[in-house]
């Protein structure tokens, strides 16, 4: 899977992008984009699993549900993840993280506290499905 | 910023377009610092000011830049008889994020030799950036009895002294606190990050008083010019960040189902007297508590750095004041008294001379305000005014205030070279992420010395004192 993503601006926070030719895969996207601002993705790796699941209905709130179920489970569990898949059947989304614990060899960037509402955008695009939120960091 | 319209020098309005209903929207700030805001600010207070039983006008602080829900820099007040909402976005995730000052008995002759071993000993005692955790690991019964009890937990646990809590917001306990509306997930997002700084702006930093602006508050302060003081910029951390998570989808869920029209989702509120809105407040003021203890074990772990490098440092609190919170305050308003509930988000409490709840030792000069600046500028410590009750609910500025986004700021800025420079110009940096350091470049910020005199000439606080770094762990 090609990690299609980019950053877009935000005056206090970091405006993250994704697209994919399936909305799982933009939002796995957006997943990279927003564990790379936490570190450098190729310092890490995909040595632990961790599983997040849940139910939703309305695309855009189902995001952030994805990108801060996985923020929380990260650190839950003293992880920073590098890898991840998603699949939905209906309402109900069910995804794999995988990464390793922050170890000194990890390149480290800024905490994101959580993906919110503002800029939150998930609609068809060229590539399939495009998808934008604002994280605060 | 042509909708802007002139109050007088030091406070302007938005012009309301045509069949435009809201209620009065005002920035207090000086022309250049408005002229520099996003128009993305422009749009987000407006829309707090749709928001139903807001009272008196939706506001800026001089600081105000483009944030998420309410803009960073946000104050508002609402009335819960009259419909008001509570909203996740205008507090903000890292709720109860907030500044603690320690004063010093040093002075910098006696200290700037020591700073070199001090940044270390900082670096090493002070868990700080993204993924580290802190040497305390909490069990669930003492996390609740955090969130019920904020730094007076931390001091009754040996972390700190009976003297911390008389010189912080709500004496280090935050009433209304309900750990039960608070998730398992943020409980566990929480049991190693007691005592951590954070990443992004969140530091900790060894200042000398570089000016004294008002003598006789300073006074009162126990500040001096040549002064050494710490300020320690952090808030309720993971727990925080979880409810602040939680919330704003059930709130932006609630809100849609209790038919409250919202200008835009990112708004997600609900009535202040609705079930969503008390559980949220619960959760809300036990984050407060989690903040405060998080400081008062930082306090903590800074002083016996100190005394392992200087001994005979000591360290005594001069405030320890929060800019994300939404507390319930009794404020005059159209001739009589009225219990609202004034969100702050990247705003400071400021309550002038006289206020009951300020320790007597600051009642005649009013509340300490600190206003912390970046890594290279400095920060200052203000007063509050009695002007300010009137014009902005006692609310000043809570910072520099971005005036750059952070990938601009990676574009023109790097890690390293930028603390080599820093340290050419007398300002240790320690930190684990040199991108976090990039993205917190002085230059990315607004002009602090306009933020401060701005806040002054606005009325919202006075200037006691400037604060130069010497010493600065980021996270």
């Amino acid at each position: 899977m090609t990690a299609d993503y980019r950053y877009f601006d935000h005056e206090a926070d970091i405006g993250i992008e994704a697209e994919g030719k399936t909305l799982e895969e933009a939002f796995v996207n957006a997943a990279l984009a927003m564990f790379a601002v936490m570190a450098e993705p190729s310092t890490i790796i995909p040595e632990r699993r961790v599983s997040v699941a849940f139910d939703e209905s309305d695309v855009e709130l189902a995001l952030i549900t994805w990108l801060n179920q996985l923020l929380a489970q990260a650190r839950v569990h003293g992880l920073v993840f590098c890898a991840y898949d998603l699949r939905r059947e209906g309402n109900h989304w069910q995804g794999e993280a995988w990464g390793m614990p922050w170890r000194p060899g990890v390149v480290r960037g800024t905490e994101v506290k959580g993906a919110t509402l503002t800029q939150l955008k998930v609609e068809p695009g060229d590539k399939g499905w495009r998808v934008r939120c604002v994280v605060d960091v | 910023m042509t909708r802007l319209k002139q109050i007088d020098p030091w406070c302007y309005t938005v012009k309301r377009g045509e069949g435009e209903t809201r209620a009065e929207v005002r920035l207090y700030g000086s022309a250049p610092l408005l002229a520099s805001m996003d128009e993305m600010v422009l749009t987000q207070i407006t829309n707090v000011a749709r928001l139903p039983g807001l009272v008196g006008p939706a506001m800026t602080m001089p600081d105000a830049h483009w944030g998420y829900g309410f803009p960073i820099g946000g104050v508002a007040a609402f009335d819960p008889e009259e419909g008001g909402i509570i909203s996740a976005g205008g507090v903000g995730f890292d709720i109860s994020c907030g500044i603690r000052c320690l004063r010093s008995n040093l002075d910098l002759k006696d200290a700037v030799d020591f700073f070199p071993q001090l940044a270390d000993a900082l670096f090493r005692d002070i868990p700080a950036g993204v993924g580290e955790e802190g040497n305390l690991k909490l069990s669930t019964h003492e996390l609740d009895q955090i969130m019920l009890e904020g730094a007076q937990w931390a001091v009754k646990h040996g972390y700190g002294t009976q003297a911390d809590l008389d010189f912080i917001e709500e004496h280090g306990r935050m009433a209304g606190a309900v750990p039960g509306n608070v998730s398992e997930l943020a409980k566990k997002r929480q049991r190693g990050e007691m005592g951590t700084l954070g990443s992004g702006n969140h530091y900790l930093e060894v200042q000398v008083v570089e000016r004294i602006y008002d003598a006789e508050a300073a006074r009162a302060f126990g500040l001096h010019e040549g002064q050494i003081v710490v300020s320690i910029h952090c808030g309720s951390r993971g727990l925080g960040h979880q409810i602040g998570t939680d919330y704003l989808v059930s709130l932006a869920k609630a809100a849609s189902r209790l038919g409250i029209q919202l200008p835009d989702r990112e708004l997600a509120c609900a009535p202040i007297q609705s079930p969503e809105g008390q559980e949220y407040l619960g959760a809300m003021n036990a984050a407060i508590n989690v903040a405060l203890a998080n400081r008062q074990i930082l306090t903590h772990l800074t002083r016996a750095s100190f005394a392992s490098v200087i001994p005979g440092a000591r360290l005594t609190t001069l405030y320890d004041v929060s800019h994300n919170t939404c507390k319930l305050e009794r404020h005059r308003w159209q001739g009589r008294e009225r219990m609202l509930y004034v969100h702050r988000k990247g705003a400071t409490r400021a309550l002038g001379p006289g206020h009951p709840a300020l320790p007597p030792e600051y009642r005649a000069v009013g509340q300490p305000v600190i206003i912390g600046g970046s890594m290279g500028t400095g920060s200052y410590v203000l007063a509050g005014t009695t002007e300010s009750e009137q014009k902005a609910w006692s609310s000043a500025s809570h910072g520099a205030g971005r005036a750059m986004s952070r990938k601009q700021a990676l574009k023109h800025w790097h890690g390293r070279e930028l603390i080599d420079e820093l340290r050419d110009r007398g300002i240790l940096i320690r930190t684990k992420s040199l991108r976090g350091a990039a993205e917190e470049a002085p230059g990315a910020y607004k002009d602090v010395d306009l933020v401060a005199e701005a806040t002054e000439k606005a009325g919202l606080a006075r200037r006691v004192a400037f604060l130069r770094p010497k010493v600065c762990i980021k996270g």
